[in-house]
């Protein structure tokens, strides 16, 4: 398995970063950037990572199933995730989550049919005091409203 | 001398080694902590939360498991609080373990039950709804119910720990983390079903036990593992004269726990449906027929005493499996009733040059224990793994608890290169020169056991042992072989000294009148030279040599006798007959029925009698009866002198962990599981 | 122009760590060399470990990260004279429910905190460091890797720091979503490329921490602390504050406030002064009911016990903690049944499952509060809800377990009206 040259050369520098026989700490970073691109934690992908780690890859399976970002099937191209933790439950974070359920037709973890969009109530993200809040892929977004969302996932569908 | 401490537990004054593991000091002293993870000689877990103790001035409740002993500590390990804090996490252990004991293998052994016995966890305040997950399969002996596990990672460790083999993990977090085989939904491992014997529930279950039999409703009888020469202990769970099961969790023997997939499944070829229960003769067409045992033994003594009395040439194949009364009655047949020298087995490691070379010095002789306690283990030219599993398990538990080096010399990659120090990979034959560059390596340890396999031969094993001699540290040393009587069968006189002739030399001879094979198969891939020799042979099975014969006698396996067997580092331990086989009679009833037909006084033919006769005649026999008696191992001391050199062929089977002679082959399970070859012999034996 | 700031500061602030919050490119190196940046580590450099060490001791610091460990007698323990490499490990991991301030410091000025490390790699002895950073804050890891290049470039990290000798490497981490991560020994298990499962203590991360070898674990905040403590002494850091409670801390207000966000204050600001004055009080006139003072693992207090000072010690003599300093505060329509349930969702999902009590028992729990909350509640679940927690409290393997019972406690305890109201209403529905 091959990933694209940037990720490639990501891969080469963070095998570097630890000390000599140390490559299975790269295996939970390895993991989530390769999810980037290939859109799953994949059986190929989990061998993959355990050669370049030097690891069984028993050690690898073991972890995908351990950490919440990973997934062993694909999310949509646009992985909404609505926190609902107490700080956003407080100040509407349930209903935003409840209103993206609706907007999307889509439940917790699950993707639209055309693959675009996946949905996911997450555990507080770190924006508490700007909440609600949500994170679409790796970028944040916060005192989110049930309109500014639709306007957010509208924008998303269109740019598509 | 470690330092000392005074501590109390539950009023009782204690002395223990400082830093000593609490759980452990009160099981030392009578007082049982209870523990689901905490399992002696793997690493510690502290996750199960049952040993937790009340320690006197400190606020939380202790972790047994993890908690050294100190001085002046006051512990209760039943107060009241105690008590109430185990009954809860019992509750909580409940909240998903699914009670359907009635159903579950388990069920009468299972440690959970036990635990809610003792801390009456009877009413659950959980009116939830449980999560059932479907039971899964994972090889052919191993099942996987998760909702019955309680995540004490026994499993896990005792498969990356104790078997090196690491096939089990744990996957997802929270409450639905679970147990997971290496190959996602099923395991590629040694099938040891050391995960099953371990698991405290029912979550891990058996292919061949599931389903069989309530653990109550068997006798356990102890026996000792008819297939390789290490010697393990298998208890055996038999019903109504069925072996439903093996298994060693009394850790009797000199492998507690430990068992291979031979030792704990290999069994089924007792009941295999091939299995000879009758004598069978040849009728003028040369088809076999069935004839009754009192004719076949009139026709036996016939033969063999026609033969004796015109000077034929009598030549006598024994087994490396039979037991010693029975390899020392056929010998003493073969030389006082025939006065015959051509007497042999198949050799699988050179014993002869060994013991030679050794020239009396019993103590070089290692047993089982000392791969466990030496500060070194050197291993040349065998895959341990594969070969002697117990061995390497041992070599492994001593570098766990003990920091033991370990130094491989093979001419191909085995398991004992994870854990080794060195590992050298040398060319067949380029052993001895692999051993001699860890030179300086091994004088620098306190001390050595060499184990070597029959790529050491002759010369080689002279030489080796030189080396050994020449480090200036104690060496010890084990000749590995094959079989689980071969020791026996050497130490015995199954060999062809004096001039006797060896098993080549016997099918290569076209002037047989006689032989005679006791549970062997040395015309698997030979051709008999004497085409008028009248042939018998005793097996549990039509083997390519029984085929051969011109009567064949079913024999009983050892798990259908009484007697004692060597293993490959000398020690003695008993059989204990689990089952009879209808048809069958033992060797030694054989033999001695034919020598009464023949009239012939060659002692009384009960495996006690003989065995008394072998101690007070076989050099280094006259082992300790009480150890033997109450199942101990006793080690053997054969060394007397020099020992000539054999005519014939040494060479191992070069069996791997799923293969055992022809007793393999009538195995299911065995064959079911073959999947894992051993590196050095590309999985076939040879 | 000036940063736009997720929240705008209050004039009552004592701005130390965030100094440099909202100044022109506040995150490059130019801005933080030009406004006192490695003033401290090159003064540091003229130190021996030892006064490192006694000026972080001096200055009455204590771990920002959740459990307010001193952070000098920390360093103290990490056997400087090991053979062993020793390693930094920064604990960016940031998911205690509330708190979002490491995020700021990162972000605004990532400077400082690297500046922190060396200091700690001088006094440790250390060459090595890694920032684990939870895998949700991916556009902080690459901020960070352009900061830490940037440092790179300028001199500032690699061999031969400054021209004074002293050799770093620095790399970011990334987690993988997991909250127990947080805990200092399962994120040096995750660091390894296992589980975060959290380790047996001892040995303790200083003696055996990332591949057995001593590490020093600090959060992101304390490490931001140190070039302060070192610039202008431990001793004026710890005047800031109340004794043994030395500084400020960025606090992180959220919930039913008019102006939420992440305020630095000394420690032993007044928590109510803090609500009202600070983050604007309640919306629409409301009274105050509870209030989590700092991170969700805390007992929530009642709005009759939050007249106090915020110092760990203050908190503590109360039966609660300062914690990761994310305050949550709710006000009289807050119905405390979802506020447990939703705590208790939280813990069940990131219970990592190594032990019994907490792996079952948070499982349980939140089942009973859904039961409950659906409608399904009976008068026993209330003190059942208590027991359970009880039954785990102190029982587990790591804190998680308690942080999950403590806040449960508290809530049955001090709201246990809210869970009778929604019997009642129940009742007469039935009825």
């Amino acid at each position: 398995m091959t990933f694209s040259p940037k990720l490639e050369e990501k891969f080469a520098k963070m095998l570097q970063a630890y000390p000599e026989g140390r490559k299975r700490s790269a295996v939970v970073p390895m993991l989530i950037y390769a999810q980037d691109e290939v859109g799953a934690v994949t059986p190929e992908l989990i061998d993959e990572v355990a050669r370049r780690c030097e690891v069984p890859p028993l050690q690898v399976d073991e972890v995908v199933g351990y950490y919440s970002m990973l997934h062993r099937k694909p999310m949509g191209k646009y992985h909404v995730q609505v926190c609902t933790n107490i700080s956003c439950l407080l100040v509407g974070g349930m209903e935003l989550y409840e209103h993206a359920s609706k907007k999307l037709g889509i439940g917790h973890k699950q993707v639209t049919s055309d693959g675009q969009f996946s949905l996911e109530e997450v555990e507080c993200m770190g924006a508490c005091s700007w909440a609600p809040a949500v994170e679409i892929n790796y970028d944040f977004y916060h005192h989110i409203t049930p309109e500014k969302l639709d306007q957010l996932i509208d924008g998303l569908r269109k740019a598509h | 001398m470690a330092e000392l401490v005074n501590l109390t537990i539950n009023g009782q004054a204690i002395q223990a080694e400082k830093g000593a593991l609490l759980i452990e000091v009160a099981r030392q002293n009578g007082m049982e902590i209870p523990a689901f993870c905490y399992y002696e000689g793997l690493t510690l877990q502290a996750a199960c939360r049952m040993c937790l103790v009340e320690v006197e001035k400190t606020p939380k409740l202790q972790v047994g498991c993890t908690l050294p002993v100190a001085d002046g500590m006051v512990v209760h390990t039943e107060s009241e609080t105690v008590r109430a804090a185990r009954k809860g996490t019992l509750e909580f252990l409940l909240t998903n373990h699914p009670l359907d004991c009635p159903v579950c293998d388990k069920g009468g052994e299972c440690e959970l039950q036990d635990m809610v016995f003792r801390y009456g966890a009877g009413e659950s305040r959980f009116t939830e709804r449980k999560v059932h997950v479907d039971e899964q399969q994972w090889s052919p002996v191993v099942f996987f119910d998760a909702p019955r596990c309680i995540l004490c990672y026994r499993c896990v460790r005792v498969c990356n720990e104790g078997m090196g083999v690491g096939a089990l993990g744990v996957s997802n977090r929270g409450v639905i983390s679970e147990i997971v085989p290496n190959h996602h939904d099923y395991l590629e491992c040694d099938e040891c079903g050391a995960c099953i014997d371990i698991c405290p529930v029912g979550a891990l279950t058996s292919g061949s036990y599931r389903y069989q039999t309530r653990p109550w409703e068997m006798n356990h009888v102890g026996t000792i593992c008819t297939h390789c020469g290490d010697g393990c202990r298998t208890t055996l769970g038999v019903r109504d004269d069925h072996i439903i099961r093996g298994n060693n969790r009394d850790h009797s023997g000199i492998n507690g726990e430990f068992l291979c997939v031979k030792g704990r499944y290999a069994f089924d070829f007792v009941e295999h449906a091939e299995r000879l229960q009758s004598p069978m003769v040849r009728n003028p067409h040369g088809e076999f027929e069935p004839t009754s045992w009192s004719k076949a033994f009139t026709a036996i003594a016939e033969a063999f005493t026609a033969a004796h009395a015109r000077g034929g040439k009598f030549g006598v194949i024994g087994s490396n499996h039979t037991t010693n009364e029975e390899n020392y009655f056929l010998q003493k047949f073969a030389r006082e009733g025939f006065g015959t020298k051509n007497i042999d087995h198949h050799r699988t490691g050179d014993l002869a040059t060994f013991f030679d070379a050794l020239s009396g010095r019993n103590d070089a002789l290692a047993t089982a224990g000392d791969l466990y306690t030496a500060k070194a283990v050197l291993v040349v030219g065998a895959d341990l793994a594969q070969q002697h599993p117990f061995l390497s398990y041992q070599a492994r538990a001593n570098v766990r608890h003990h920091n033991a080096h370990i130094y491989a010399v093979t001419t191909g990659p085995v398991r004992e290169d994870n854990q080794a120090v060195a590992s050298i990979r040398v060319p067949a034959g380029g052993e001895l020169d692999g051993v001699e560059s860890l030179r300086d390596k091994l004088k620098a340890e306190g001390d050595l056991v060499i184990v070597f396999g029959d790529s050491i031969q002759g010369d080689g094993v002279r030489k080796l042992v030189a080396f050994g001699d020449s480090l200036g540290i104690p060496v010890k040393y084990v000749c590995l072989v094959d079989y689980s009587n071969s020791r026996g069968a050497f130490d015995m006189g199954l060999i062809p000294r004096d001039g006797g002739m060896s098993v080549q030399q016997m099918l290569a001879a076209k002037d047989l009148d006689v032989l005679w094979v006791v549970g062997a198969n040395p015309l698997k891939n030979a051709a008999l030279a004497s085409s008028n020799a009248f042939v018998i042979v005793q097996d549990l099975f039509m083997t390519e040599t029984a085929k051969h014969a011109h009567i064949v006698l079913p024999a009983a396996s050892a798990y259908e006798k009484n007697g004692t067997v060597t293993n490959v580092c000398g020690e003695v331990q008993k059989l204990k007959q689990a089952v009879k086989v209808m048809g069958t009679k033992t060797d030694l009833e054989i033999m001695g029925s034919i020598a009464k037909e023949m009239k012939l006084n060659l002692g009384i033919w009960l495996p006690d009698k003989v065995f008394a006769e072998i101690r007070k005649n076989v050099h280094g026999y006259d082992v300790p009866l009480p150890v033997v008696d109450t199942g101990g191992a006793a080690p053997t001391m054969p060394l007397n002198g020099r020992v000539a050199a054999l005519p014939g062929v040494v060479q191992s089977a070069g069996d791997t962990l799923f293969t055992s002679g022809s007793m393999s082959r009538y195995s299911k399970i065995l064959n079911a599981v073959i999947e894992s070859p051993g590196a050095l012999y590309g999985g076939k034996g040879r | 122009m000036p940063k736009k700031l997720y929240n705008e500061p209050s004039p009552l602030e004592t701005r130390v760590l965030s100094a440099r919050f909202g100044l022109e490119n506040s995150e490059s190196l130019a801005t933080y060399v030009a406004n006192d940046g490695f003033k401290a580590f090159r003064k540091a450099r003229e130190m021996k470990p030892e006064q490192i060490i006694e000026e972080v001791k001096t200055s009455a610091l204590r771990g920002r990260g959740g459990a307010g460990f001193p952070t000098g007698l920390k360093w103290s323990f990490v056997p400087r004279s090991s053979p062993k490499p020793k390693y930094i490990v920064v604990n960016a991991d940031e998911s205690e429910p509330g708190t979002c301030k490491d995020r700021l410091l990162m972000e605004y000025d990532p400077h400082q905190m690297i500046e922190g490390i060396l200091i700690a790699g001088l006094a440790m002895d250390s060459h090595k460091g890694y920032i684990y950073i939870r895998g949700e804050y991916r556009y902080l890891i690459d901020h960070m890797d352009r900061a830490i290049a940037e440092a790179y470039a300028q001199g500032y990290l690699g061999k031969n720091i400054l021209g004074t000798g002293f050799d770093f490497d620095l790399y970011t981490h990334s987690g993988a979503g997991a909250y127990e991560c947080g805990e200092e020994t399962a994120l040096l298990d995750s660091l390894e490329g296992k589980r975060g499962i959290p380790r047996m203590k001892p040995p303790f991360p200083a003696v055996a921490g990332v591949w057995a070898c001593p590490t020093l674990l600090n959060n992101v905040e304390t490490f931001s602390a140190i070039p302060v403590i070192i610039r202008d002494g431990g001793a004026a850091f710890a005047a800031l504050g109340t004794p043994k409670n030395g500084g400020t801390r960025l606090l992180c207000i959220s919930g039913h406030v008019n102006k939420p966000g992440v305020y630095e204050v000394p420690l032993g600001y007044p928590m109510l002064k803090f609500i009202e004055e600070i983050a604007g009080g309640i919306p629409g006139g409301k009274k105050l009911k509870a209030v989590v003072p700092g991170g969700s693992s805390c007992p929530i207090l009642k709005a009759d016990e939050c007249d106090i000072p915020m110092d760990y010690d203050s908190l503590a003599k109360i039966g609660s903690m300062l914690g990761s300093g994310g305050m949550v505060v709710m006000d009289e329509t807050t119905d405390m049944v979802k506020v447990a349930l939703r705590i208790m969702r939280f813990y069940a999902h990131e219970s990592c499952g190594w032990c019994i009590p907490c792996r079952e028992g948070t499982t349980w729990l939140r089942k009973i509060l859904q039961r409950f909350d659906d409608g399904g509640g009976r008068h026993e679940d209330v003190a059942l809800l208590g027991e359970l927690s009880k039954n785990m409290l102190g029982r587990t393997f790591c804190a998680l377990g308690d942080a999950a019972a403590m806040p449960t406690i508290s809530i049955v305890d001090k709201f246990a009206d809210d869970f009778e109201k929604r019997l009642a209403a129940r009742e007469m529905v039935a009825v």
